[in-house]
């Protein structure tokens, strides 16, 4: 038992670390957010670019498509590697992340030559639309609808929570083709472009007051039977794919942990409450829970095994951690706890910031509950629930 | 990262199940159980003497096994799976690493050999009334050598042969070892939540004891040979958490109610996911006291709190959502769950309870933040 690196895995850390030097700066709070949106999406932009032709850009994948043909273990160190610099990543993980190998595991050919290269030199940014208002758990249960018209196809509908539409160039999505058999078996996957007529992108007003996602509405937009991913009816198997190509989460804590509490307790000179004390236990607790449960799914991956559905436990304890620390700091500020203006709020308002982004966490990304029924049923074997929808075709449900 | 155990060290564990499955059913527990003349299984004990686990982590050159701490760490999980009616955890986690700890050439020489090979059982004796045990607050003196006061409960006390007893005297608190089989001392059963592990009042009066360690450096010592315990404890809770997680799950899938198998209920389903998590959080958090504890590493006091907190966390919540998912069958005595609720309330008081822990984990993230 140790939390050394392999020989090999060392020298991969070593060439990383290298590399990033070389081009980035060493994490500094705040750095990376200044110079607004813009800016920020160019910076993403050449940082890829940068990544790709140092041959760092999708570990992964092979060689063939501009890969560096690595391991998934190589793909981790790289993560804590870059996560220790200023590095704009954002834009690209969805897309090739998630959407591209789905191009690659279900495109033609064509497909592949026009799309996997652009977007792994960050020159095309890809979203992801599968969700929508009234499928969101339940997202096979999806209404926008796609009519086939000679060789085309004409989409209407609307998506939701579309992470980085306002600037993506295409994205996989997912409609319903057949509503005369049951949900799962009337899907199919396109590609689509994002900028043609009939797409339009709203933000949407989150009720943390900030517009980081998007509703995607679909007005007579057509799509070439060409740009079909998988056969007629077969959207939901590639769906499963691109949901199991998620990234494996590599990051820290989304926002403030029990160091953080314990620094303000400090400084506001209420660590001598006890029930305080016992709570930062707690928190502390829980933090190591998250990071040592990653190290054991690393010693995992090392091995060249692969991780299960037992990695749902990291969010749920993740989501409720950041929310109960957010809870607890602003109850110790008292009335002042109130206030999320940074000149006056103690700690840079990061609580009060965290506070209303937590409740998405919980949700974003399969909601606590559904995690909960993927470890009882992938993990404990117990039933499934209860699906009267089962049998029944989507027309019929609706 | 090799963030696990070895393959020998599986292998290990797979043996010991395989073994205790068969050696130490819950019908051996019950024998304890339900024969209040009865302190443990001896039969049981004896395989356990005779597979040399005692000495798992004690050096060869004091009779043991030499294999080290995570090999004990994974007989210390397993025989939590099993509720073990045996003294294994007081005399290999407390009174063998105290000795390894504090013990001097003559005593270690003395004394672990015969830990190793079960002709001596060792136990602790600290406290002495409710609440957490202070420096000032131990009435049990240490006088020319002999000692007086009365240590109440002490866990295995009826039955081990040698006590590591905390004293007060004249510098301040000290560790002294006492021979059990003298006369200036007695012993009497007590009942407590947990018969399958026997308890006893013992009451000094002049028995003569030797120091373990400085005088003076009870306290300390105590911190110390807690916090190594508190690992192998976290490992035998954690072997019972996972047991009562496992038999709620095949319970919830055989019981039928409203026409379906209960473990269809999300209310079952999510407590079930719930109580995963907790094991895996309290799992992650024994395999750093491990690492820590099998290290000698700067960060044992807040790895072993931490596992010890989140083991006792975890293995309440099992032992009482595992009662609550048998419905009334799971509040009859001829039921297995009353005795994991059992065994998990004294594992987490014993050593300290999880307040104490949570204490001394925040006084030792302090210290380190500085």
């Amino acid at each position: 038992m140790d939390f050394n690196d392999t020989p090999e895995e060392a020298e991969f850390r070593a060439e990383a670390h290298a590399f990033l030097s070389q081009h980035l700066k060493p994490k500094t709070p705040g750095a990376l957010r200044s110079g607004g949106r813009e800016d920020f999406l160019e910076r993403a932009k050449a940082w890829q670019k940068t990544k790709a032709e140092g041959g760092f850009a999708q570990i992964t994948w092979p060689k063939e498509i501009g890969g560096r043909g690595g391991t998934v273990m190589q793909q981790v160190i790289w993560g804590q590697e870059e996560a220790k610099f200023d590095a704009p990543t954002g834009p690209f993980a969805i897309g090739l992340g998630m959407c591209v190998p789905t191009v690659i595991a279900f495109g033609s050919d064509e497909h592949k030559k026009r799309y996997v290269e652009k977007a792994l030199k960050g020159e095309e940014i890809w979203c992801q639309l599968f969700s929508e208002p009234a499928a969101g758990s339940d997202v096979a249960g999806l209404k926008t609808k796609a009519v086939k018209d000679g060789d085309e196809w004409v989409i209407n509908g609307q998506k939701v929570w579309t992470s980085g539409a306002h600037y993506s160039d295409f994205g996989i999505l997912l409609v319903r083709t057949d509503p005369n058999v049951p949900k799962h078996k009337g899907l199919t996957m396109f590609i689509v472009d994002m900028k043609q007529k009939g797409v339009e992108v709203r933000p949407i007003h989150q009720a943390s007051g900030g517009r980081e996602f998007n509703e995607v509405y679909f007005t007579d937009v057509r799509i070439s039977d060409k740009d079909r991913l998988g056969e007629p009816g077969m959207g939901w198997k590639v769906a499963l794919v691109t949901l199991m190509n998620e990234r494996l989460a590599v990051g820290g804590s989304p926002g403030p942990d029990w160091k953080e509490i314990m620094d303000y307790a400090r400084s506001a000179g209420t660590m001598s409450d006890q029930a305080f004390r016992a709570r930062l236990a707690d928190w502390y607790v829980a933090a190591q829970g998250y990071k040592l449960t990653k190290f054991r799914t690393q010693t995992a991956l090392s091995r060249g095994e692969t991780p299960g559905p037992e990695n749902a436990i990291g969010k749920i304890i993740n989501a409720n951690h950041l929310q109960d620390i957010c809870n607890s700091a602003i109850e110790m500020q008292d009335h002042f706890g109130i206030i999320v203006d940074k000149d006056d709020a103690p700690s840079d308002a990061i609580f009060q910031e965290s506070f209303m982004w937590a409740p998405g966490l919980r949700i974003a990304g399969g909601t606590d509950e559904i995690l909960k029924n993927i470890i009882a049923e992938r993990v404990l074997g117990l039933p499934q629930d209860v699906r009267v929808d089962k049998d029944k075709t989507f027309a019929e449900m609706n | 990262m090799n963030f696990d155990f070895s393959d020998d060290q599986k292998f290990l564990r797979d043996e010991a199940r395989k073994f205790l499955e068969a050696q130490c059913t819950m019908a051996q527990v019950r024998e304890v159980l339900d024969d209040d003349e009865k302190s443990h299984n001896a039969g049981v004990w004896k395989q356990i003497v005779e597979m040399g686990w005692l000495g798992a982590a004690i050096p060869e050159e004091y009779g043991g096994l030499g294999l080290g701490m995570l090999e004990l760490c994974v007989i210390a999980e397993e025989l939590g799976r099993v509720l073990a009616p045996v003294p294994f955890g007081s005399s290999a986690f407390f009174f063998a690493e105290a000795l390894k700890l504090a013990g001097s050439e003559e005593q270690k020489q003395a004394l672990l050999p015969k830990v190793a090979d079960g002709s001596l059982i060792g136990c602790i004796a600290v406290s002495e009334g409710p609440g957490e045990i202070k420096a000032g607050n131990i009435a049990t003196r240490l006088k020319d050598g002999r000692i007086s006061g009365t240590k109440i409960p002490v866990t295995d006390g009826d039955i081990a042969t040698h006590a590591i007893v905390l004293v007060k005297d004249g510098s301040g608190e000290s560790l002294v070892i006492v021979d059990l089989s003298q006369s200036g001392l007695s012993r009497e059963p007590i009942k407590t939540l947990e018969p399958t592990r026997s308890h006893a009042t013992i009451s000094f009066d002049g028995a003569a004891a030797e120091l373990l360690g400085e005088a003076g450096s009870g306290m300390a010592l105590l911190d110390q040979i807690n916090d190594r315990a508190a690992v192998l404890l976290a490992f035998e809770q954690l072997g019972g958490a996972s047991r009562c997680l496992e038999m709620a799950n095949e319970y919830a899938k055989e019981r039928v109610a409203f026409g379906r198998a209960i473990g269809g209920n999300q209310a079952i389903k999510h407590k079930l996911a719930d109580m995963y998590v907790k094991n895996e959080v309290a799992r992650s958090n024994a395999y750093y006291g491990a690492w820590a504890l099998s290290s000698d590493a700067a960060e044992l006091p807040e790895a072993a709190a931490a596992a010890r907190v989140a083991a006792s966390e975890a293995y309440w919540f099992a032992s009482k959502e595992n009662i609550q998912t048998h419905g009334g069958m799971g509040f009859t005595w001829e039921v297995d769950c009353h005795l994991f609720y059992r065994r998990a309330k004294l594992l987490a008081v014993q050593a300290g309870s999880p307040a104490v822990w949570k204490e001394k984990l925040v006084s030792a993230l302090e210290a380190k933040n500085d």
